[in-house]
């Protein structure tokens, strides 16, 4: 499966004339079971593809929401191994939706590159995204990944040149994220206009699809970059959920689950033409 | 770790991607690789560029104060029985540390950049100091990242900061140290690229940070091998540094790098023991990971997460080393030796009181393995110590640590 997951995906997104909605959740956030929970609703909740973010102790692109959530799925003892474990357990139910692991390079170092995407592929994981592992360092990464098929999903910024565009494309597969913003996650806002050509030039130089994050929190937000992206990506509005419920001392599936359902709504929806109404 | 070759030329690192054999890189996000190929290209330009360094160096004379003597440390030498103990006077630099040479040199390679926001990080405050120093000197904004536990335990520094006009900003992510300012710096970096230049202290971080951190504080060793060679007509027998993220030690190894017959030692810091977990030993208790730019030796758990750091000297209180070290340690190059808290409080005692200078606890780290490292080398053998910082900014930290009030 794997690569083909991510591409069987994305040509049905295609087929149906519509965006894909990504949604990027902590593995272990706020505990091992309640995340699990939340991963096995996103499918039926909207979610086309999924993240998995696998916590490290020392985040430096994240912003405050994602910081916290690492710090709480640590807290409860979460691993690069139990998020393996996590996926596992969600491929026994789902077998179509595309899971992409997420995070930064030192936890992967631990077991090595190759041990670690033998267990990916065993547990399911379709692409992997580091987020300190630049393509001038990611040869012998992907060099792991290719052995399983598997995607090493690289992200393109706004300070990503044209110059530069086919050095970070270089042994890419699957789709590119283009980070909409010049910063950390969850803290600026994307501005869709500047985005736009960005994403056209990602996709001309990549021949992918692309997804945006980075700046995407809110339904009108998500729906603006709907209308140009391949996908969007939303992570520090969800995480966000998590803490609220639980400090409001709400149900967080359910709270997780149903702001996953609105954003949903509005990428599906986005490129809909509006019948005047 | 896998044994590596004998090499023939030990300076001839960093390779073009940055790599000290297995060490170094580019760990960094996608948003700020533009950026380090930048630095990089300007960093090459500007020392191929006589009119840099020589603008550097007539800053280093008349604003540092360089050269600092190398000092025949009498009575230290009298009292251990055996090497000859010279002190590298590095204290005796503007701001009392070695910090300020690695700054003077950045600054002025930021302002050719065209950087108008110079950014910091801080674990003791005088890395801090010395970049607000060099930034109220050429008139540049700074905001300098330390640890809200550090802030709290250094505030004497956080007010010099001040006094200098920077603003410290205090991390309360993470554990609260070095390692969460430096995490924070980053952020900063990665939100303001167009105009803000990220002044690093030590020679770690993602090449060419290490390379260029080592060029500024090479005039350490530089000046050293000039001075022991006018003293006493050779080589010493030893050259022996403090080691956190290792900015003076490698400053002065490096010109020393090929002259096999001269021992390089570098000494961690290792709080309560390495038979605790509260020690800031990367090589000697940690093992290779990726953190802050560069893959190097980390302090971290069975599963990869970095642990926090211990160290009496805030300055030593790093996860991590720069990864050179990680590369002369492997190739036995260089040796690294440990020094626990209590070692570096007797050692920061017996200098004040036969030397009467008052060493930083950093540096007492260093002093407190001349005991032995004199007796090996005997009465004939000469040994240089790079005396990096004075310690006036540690009065408080000792006093509570004697059991002392001031």
């Amino acid at each position: 499966m794997s690569r083909a997951r991510i591409d069987a995906r994305f040509a049905r997104l295609r087929a149906e004339g519509r965006a894909g909605f990504v949604t990027y959740v902590m593995a272990g956030d706020p505990d091992p079971e309640t995340a699990l929970a939340i991963l096995e609703g996103l499918p039926a909740a909207g979610a086309d593809l999924i993240e998995v973010g696998f916590p490290f102790s020392d985040p430096l692109a994240e912003g405050p929401p994602i910081q916290r959530a690492a710090q709480r799925a640590l807290a409860r003892g979460m691993t690069l191994q139990k998020s393996l474990d996590l996926v596992a357990a969600f491929r026994r139910k789902d077998s179509e939706t595309p899971v992409i692991l997420m995070g930064y390079a030192n936890p992967l170092e631990t077991p090595g590159y190759a041990a670690f995407a033998r267990a990916a592929a065993e547990a399911g994981v379709d692409g992997l995204i580091v987020v300190d592992i630049p393509p001038e360092e990611a040869d012998p990464l992907a060099d792991a990944l290719d052995a399983h098929d598997m995607s090493l999903i690289r992200l393109a910024t706004p300070t990503t040149d044209d110059a530069r565009l086919p050095v970070v494309v270089r042994r890419t597969s699957g789709f590119v994220y283009y980070v909409s913003v010049a910063g950390v996650t969850g803290v600026k806002e994307a501005d869709a206009g500047a985005v736009a050509p960005n994403v056209e030039r990602v996709r001309a130089a990549s021949g992918l699809p692309v997804a945006v994050g980075f700046g995407v929190r809110t339904v009108e937000r998500a729906a603006e970059v709907a209308r140009i992206a391949d996908a969007v990506v939303v992570g520090s509005a969800l995480v966000d959920e998590v803490a609220d419920a639980l400090a409001a001392n709400e149900d967080v599936t359910d709270r997780v689950l149903t702001k996953v359902a609105a954003l949903a709504k509005s990428v599906r929806t986005a490129r809909t033409p509006s019948r005047g109404a | 770790m896998n044994q590596i070759a004998p090499l023939n030329d030990y300076s001839a690192y960093p390779d073009p991607t940055g790599r000290f054999g297995d060490y170094g890189g580019r760990y960094v996000p996608e948003t700020l690789m533009p950026l380090v190929h930048e630095l990089e290209a300007a960093f090459r330009a500007a020392m191929a560029d006589a009119g840099f360094r020589g603008e550097l160096d007539g800053y280093l004379k008349h604003y540092v104060g360089r050269p600092s003597p190398l000092y025949f440390a009498e009575r230290l030498t009298r009292k251990f029985g055996g090497a000859k103990v010279y002190l590298k006077r590095e204290e005796l630099n503007h701001t009392g540390a070695h910090k300020i040479n690695n700054c003077m040199g950045q600054i002025l390679l930021a302002m050719r950049m065209g950087k108008t926001r110079i950014i910091a990080e801080t674990g003791a405050g005088q890395h801090g100091v010395a970049t607000a120093t060099v930034c109220a000197r050429f008139g540049l904004p700074c905001v300098v990242y330390m640890g809200a536990v550090d802030v709290e335990r250094q505030k004497p520094n956080v007010f010099r900061m001040n006094l200098l006009g920077a603003r410290v900003e205090p991390v309360t992510s993470g554990s609260s140290t070095l390692k969460d300012a430096m995490n924070e710096a980053l952020r900063d970096w990665v939100t303001n690229v167009h105009d803000t230049y990220y002044l690093i202290g030590s020679a770690a971080g993602p090449h060419p940070y290490p390379e260029m951190v080592r060029e500024f504080q090479a005039v350490i060793g530089r000046e050293t091998r000039e001075q022991i060679l006018e003293i006493e007509g050779r080589l010493p027998d030893a050259v022996v540094a403090c080691v956190g993220g290792g900015s003076n030690a490698i400053g002065m190894f490096y010109p020393f790098l090929n002259d096999e017959d001269v021992r390089l030692i570098g000494v961690e810091a290792s709080g309560d023991g390495m038979d605790t977990d509260r020690h800031a030993a990367a090589i000697n208790g940690g093992r290779p990971g990726v953190l802050h730019g560069n893959r190097t030796y980390l302090i971290q758990d069975t599963v990869g997460q970095i642990t926090e750091a211990h160290s009496i000297s805030a300055g030593l209180d790093y996860p991590g080393i720069g990864p050179e070290h990680a590369f002369l340690h492997d190739v036995g190059r260089a040796e690294y030796m440990t020094c626990t808290d209590r070692e570096a409080l007797d050692a920061f005692q017996l200098c004040a009181e036969l030397e009467g200078i008052i060493p930083a606890l950093e540096t007492s780290h260093a002093l407190a393995r001349l005991p032995e490292i004199c007796t090996g080398l005997g009465p004939d053998g000469i040994v240089v110590v790079n005396l990096s910082g004075r310690g006036d900014k540690d009065v408080n930290t000792v006093a509570q640590a004697l059991g002392r009030t001031i």
